[in-house]
Parts: structure tokens; sequence; C-alpha cells
């Protein structure tokens, strides 16, 4: 995946050598303070991974303690998740919500954006203003009339009544990134298909769709993020743990007593579902990071 | 564009089949949006005139404005709309001037550069359900790091509830949103910062500009239009918030914000009616917000827009 990086611009966004001199400027030792502020960044970020991780390996004494290292580390939590029949439907459940939604997204954005970005097209500038518009809907707006309209037709805590709605908004963002990426794909590729005959569809599928590979990958994993992320319609449209997705079934996990939650198990699930998405942050960080600021900065 | 390459007289009939393809090509898409988007949206103000309720089931009774003369009348939905407003401005700030530091330090050459990046990166991959629970356990009352450091310390705070008080709630709302949200902002400001010029930086050194007034003078200006974007964009999602009060304090405490009393009225009183009427005011909040947004402070999404014709 990484070798496909290579060559895009935005890809290096944050690292690309260009006005090498303005990063060199100065000196490239830091001033202590600013090694302050470093070290003080990087805390933020961590310090509640590391409490996290902290939390899910005490039980009993040790955990209502608050010991700072566990003293008596244990998997017991681990345990009790991988035995709860609801986390792991649950796990499934995400799995196929995410996959589903991604796939079906890419498929008709890609379309969308190849159009808005290189093809001639009346109203363009509007149809952009009003798919940027769906981004901002308050997803209440929609999940409160989805929560009667599916229940009289029986979509109501079902996966596929939280993959349609989950598209709507998985649309517009994937549109939006990826029409920044085929902007950037050099224009002379289409002309010189179009020159061999090829009809533009066919210069889109031959040509471009290949080239975008990277693009679409990137906004593969922003699309994926969000959707595993999504809460709001997945807690409105879904009642049992058939259809509930992950965040749900952990926000529940924790609900149960006021006086004692079970902190170590919601702990043990929270790291279980956060490990995959780390790891993906680690491999692909260049993507995401010029997934995030190619919709935005580039239009 | 490259397509004015191309001759006139072959231009007008691939204009045709272009047009053609591009309506084609984008249609699924706006029919799937307006479809799963503004038929529901429709029906919502359907049932904000309505008085419905699940318990009586199919017995739906038209009474126009009602709803909203309710919601509009309630001192919850001023509550709600105050403390959502408050958790945007609290924390749109915060990660806006948090963001901006993080940006200037991201685009300094240092040796562990890649290293801050990746770790400032990663509160993005965590879902928000899961941000909310780590920093509960953070707060926890005794056993949380936060309680049992300033309490080991003897610094105060170390004996508050933190999750069942006000003002201590929303702080803690603010910082688990601050700490998963930053990062977003940053990489957005840390692009328009890598798209200022060396050479706007040479000239204002050969002027003999300090760091500080370089910064004012010339950063800051330049910055404008990627600050406002990421403000746009986090004020948008900030007003929308849900998941953090859901799981943080189940909105006690005064901290329920818009959508999670519509969502209450729907799912846990049934009132169909009255919860619509609420994401219906919810929805026109955050419309009339983006409009003023883009009227007043942005003029980078027109630019955009025009620069896509």
């Amino acid at each position: 995946m990484s070798t496909l990086t290579a060559e895009r611009p935005t890809a290096e966004l944050a690292t690309r050598p260009k006005a090498p001199k303005r990063r060199l400027r100065g000196e490239s030792k830091l001033h202590p303070l600013v090694w302050v502020f470093v070290i003080a960044v990087m805390g933020f970020s961590l310090i509640p991974f590391y409490w996290l991780v902290n939390t899910s390996l005490k039980k009993g004494a040790s955990l209502s303690q608050g010991e700072l290292f566990p003293s008596q580390p244990t998997l017991e939590n681990y345990l009790v998740v991988f035995q709860n029949p609801e986390f792991l439907l649950a796990l499934r459940n995400s799995v196929i919500i995410a996959v589903v939604t991604t796939t079906v997204a890419l498929v008709f954005a890609s379309f969308a954006a190849y159009a808005l970005a290189r093809l001639k097209m009346r109203r363009k500038a509007m149809i952009l203003t009003l798919i940027l518009s769906v981004t901002t809907f308050p997803a209440i707006a929609i999940a409160a009339p989805m929560f009667s309209i599916w229940r009289e037709i029986g979509l109501y805590d079902t996966l596929l009544g939280l993959i349609i709605p989950k598209l709507t908004f998985a649309l517009p963002l994937a549109i939006y990134t990826l029409t920044s990426f085929f902007k950037e794909i050099p224009r002379e590729l289409e002309e010189s298909a179009y020159m061999d005959g090829a009809t533009p569809f066919v210069a889109f599928r031959k040509v471009i769709l290949p080239l975008a590979v990277p693009g679409l990958a990137t906004t593969a994993i922003l699309v994926f993020i969000s959707v595993w992320n999504e809460f709001l319609l997945a807690v409105t449209l879904t009642t049992s743990p058939e259809a509930r997705p992950v965040p749900v079934a952990i926000a529940f996990f924790s609900g149960t007593s006021e006086f004692e939650q079970p902190l170590g198990t919601i702990s043990a699930a929270s790291v279980i579902i956060t490990i995959p998405l780390v790891i993906l942050v680690l491999l692909c960080q260049k993507r995401i990071v010029s997934g995030m600021t190619a919709g935005a900065v580039k239009g | 564009m490259a397509i004015k390459t191309i001759p006139p007289s072959r231009t007008s009939g691939r204009d045709r089949a272009e047009r053609k393809l591009a309506f084609r090509m984008t249609a699924p898409s706006l029919v799937i949006m307006a479809l799963v988007a503004a038929v529901p949206i429709g029906y919502a103000i359907w049932l904000s005139l309505n008085q419905y309720s699940v318990r009586t089931a199919g017995l739906s009774r038209f009474v126009g404005l009602d709803n909203y003369i309710a919601a509009l009348t309630s001192n919850e939905w001023w509550a709600a709309f105050g403390q959502t407003f408050l958790f945007a401005g609290l924390s749109v700030s915060l990660e806006l001037i948090l963001g901006t530091a993080m940006a200037l330090l991201l685009n300094l050459a240092f040796k562990g550069r890649s290293v801050l990046r990746t770790v400032v990166l990663l509160p993005y991959a965590i879902i928000t359900v899961v941000s909310a629970i780590t920093w509960q356990t953070m707060f926890q009352p005794n056993m949380g790091l936060v309680t049992n450091v300033l309490s080991t310390l003897g610094l105060p705070g170390g004996d508050v509830v933190w999750l069942g008080e006000h003002g201590y709630a929303m702080a803690v709302i603010v910082m688990a949103d601050v700490w998963k949200t930053t990062p977003f902002a940053a990489l957005i400001i840390l692009a328009g910062l890598q798209v200022i010029s060396a050479e706007t930086y040479e000239a204002a050194e050969l002027d003999g500009a300090s760091k500080w007034q370089t910064f004012v003078n010339i950063t800051l200006p330049l910055l404008r239009p990627a600050i406002v974007l990421a403000a746009i964009f986090r004020t948008m999602d900030a007003l929308r918030v849900f998941d953090l009060p859901f799981v943080l304090t189940r909105g006690a405490n005064g901290t329920e914000s818009m959508s999670m009393l519509a969502y209450t009225q729907l799912r846990e009183n049934r009132l169909v009616g009255e919860g619509s009427a609420l994401s219906i005011l919810t929805f026109l909040t955050v419309m009339v917000v983006s409009v003023i947004y883009v009227r007043f402070a942005g003029g980078n999404i027109r630019d955009v827009a025009k620069e896509e014709q």
C-alpha cells in the first residue's frame, strides 16, 4: 500500500522537501521552551491511552485504588470481553456495516467525483454546494424520521437499516475527498486516451481509475473510520444486540450501574477495538494526513 | 483548463457527450442523498406538526406548530441550546489555538518531528465513544488518574466528583473533544502553513522583522483561510455533539446537547412529534450558523466553489 503513495504530491504534504530553506531557517535545534511544548503535546496525546490500557489490566482492589501501575496485571478483563457474545456480535456488525458502506460509497462517489473534477457540467458549483451542505446535516435530523420510517417498513433494527443512512453521510465525504484527488491526475493522460478514440467513460475507467487507486485507498480509510465511529444513527436505529455496532455495545456496557461500573471490562473492550485503528494510523498516517487535508484545503 | 487546447470544431460534440456523462455519473449519488436526506427531513417536518406517540401506536393528530411552541417556550430546549453553544465555543476556540500551535510545531525541522506527527494523530483513530470512556476513567473519583494525581499532590480538585457537577462535567467533555479532534484542526492549518512561500519569509527576514512580528503580520493573515476552514468544520461538528455527553454524563448536570434532547424525547420518552420538532430546530440552528459562517467569515468556500466551475 505504502509504495502507492510515492509520487503523489498531497501524500507528502507535511514532509515534501519543498522550501527547505524556510524549514531550516533558524536553528535546527529547538529552543528548550519549544521542547517543553513538544513533550506536553506528546503527553496530552498519549497519557489517556496509557490510562485506558492500565485500567484494562486491573481487577478488584487494584482497580478501585487507581494504581498508577497495575501491581498485579491481569488479562482477565480481555477474556471476559471475548467470551461476551454481544461484543462479538457487535464486532461482526461493525465490520459488515463499515465494509459495505465504504465499498458502496466509494463506487458511487468515484463516478460523481470524476464528473465534478473533470467533466464539463451544468450547475457544478450548485451541486458541490449541495453535497457539501449534506455533510453539515446534524444526524439527529435524519435519525428521527428514519426511526419512524424504518419501523413502518421493517428496516428498524437491521444492518441494512443502518447502512442506508450511514451511506448518506459517507457519500459527500467520499465525493469531496476524491474530487481533489482526481484533480491532481495530469489531464494529458485523458487527452491522449481521447486521441486514441476512447470515450470519456472509457478514459475514466481504463486510464484515470487505475491511477486514482492511492486516492481511492485514502478515501476508503477516511470513510471507514468515520462510519466505524458514527454513533447517533447507530443508537437511534437499533435496539437489539443482533444489529448493534461496536460503539453502541460499548456505550451500553458502561451504563449498567452508577456505583459499580465494570470499568475494567469496558476498558479492555475499548483497547481491543482501538488497536486495529491505531495500527491503521501508524501504517497509513501519510495517507490519512493527505486525505484529511486534500478535501479541505484544496477543495 | 486543458480542455481548451482542443480545436473548437471538435469541442462542441464532446461537450455534449461530456455533459451527458457527467449527469449520469453524478445522478446516483445525488439520488441516494436526496432519498436518504431530503425525504426524511421532509417527513420529519410533517411528523413535527403532529402529535404522535409510539405509545399510542398509530394515533396521530395534526397539531400545527404546537410542538415548536412547546419546545421554544421550554427551559429544556434553551438549556440544551445554551450548553451546545457553550461547548462549541469552548472546544472550537481551544482546538484552533492548540491546533495552530501544533501546526507551527509540526512545520519546524527537528529530530523527532515524524514521531510527533504520528503521536498527535493517534487520538483521531480512537472512536468517540471510547474517547469518552477513557476520559471518564481518568476522572473517576479516587481511582482516576487525574483525581489520583491531584489528591496525591495535595492540589485542589482531587476530591471533586468531576462528572457530578455542571462546570466540571462540561470541562471534561470539552477536554475529551479537544483531545480527539485537535489533530484535525492542526493538519488543516499545517496544510495552509505549507502553502506560504519561503520567499515571503525571506523578504520579512531581510526587512529585519522579529519572529513575533513575522508571525503576527505574515503567518497569521496568510493562515486565515485555513483557520476559518478548520473553524467551520469543527463548529458544525461541535453543534451536533452527541456521543460525548451521552457516554460521559447521559446528559445529567446540565450537559444535555440539542441532539441529545431530541434523542431523549424520541427514544426514551417516545414522543415522535416533539422529538421531530426538536431535531428540526437543531437542524435549523446548525444551518443558520453555517450560513453566517460562509457569509461573514469565509470567502473560502465560495472561492472553492467558483474554482470548480
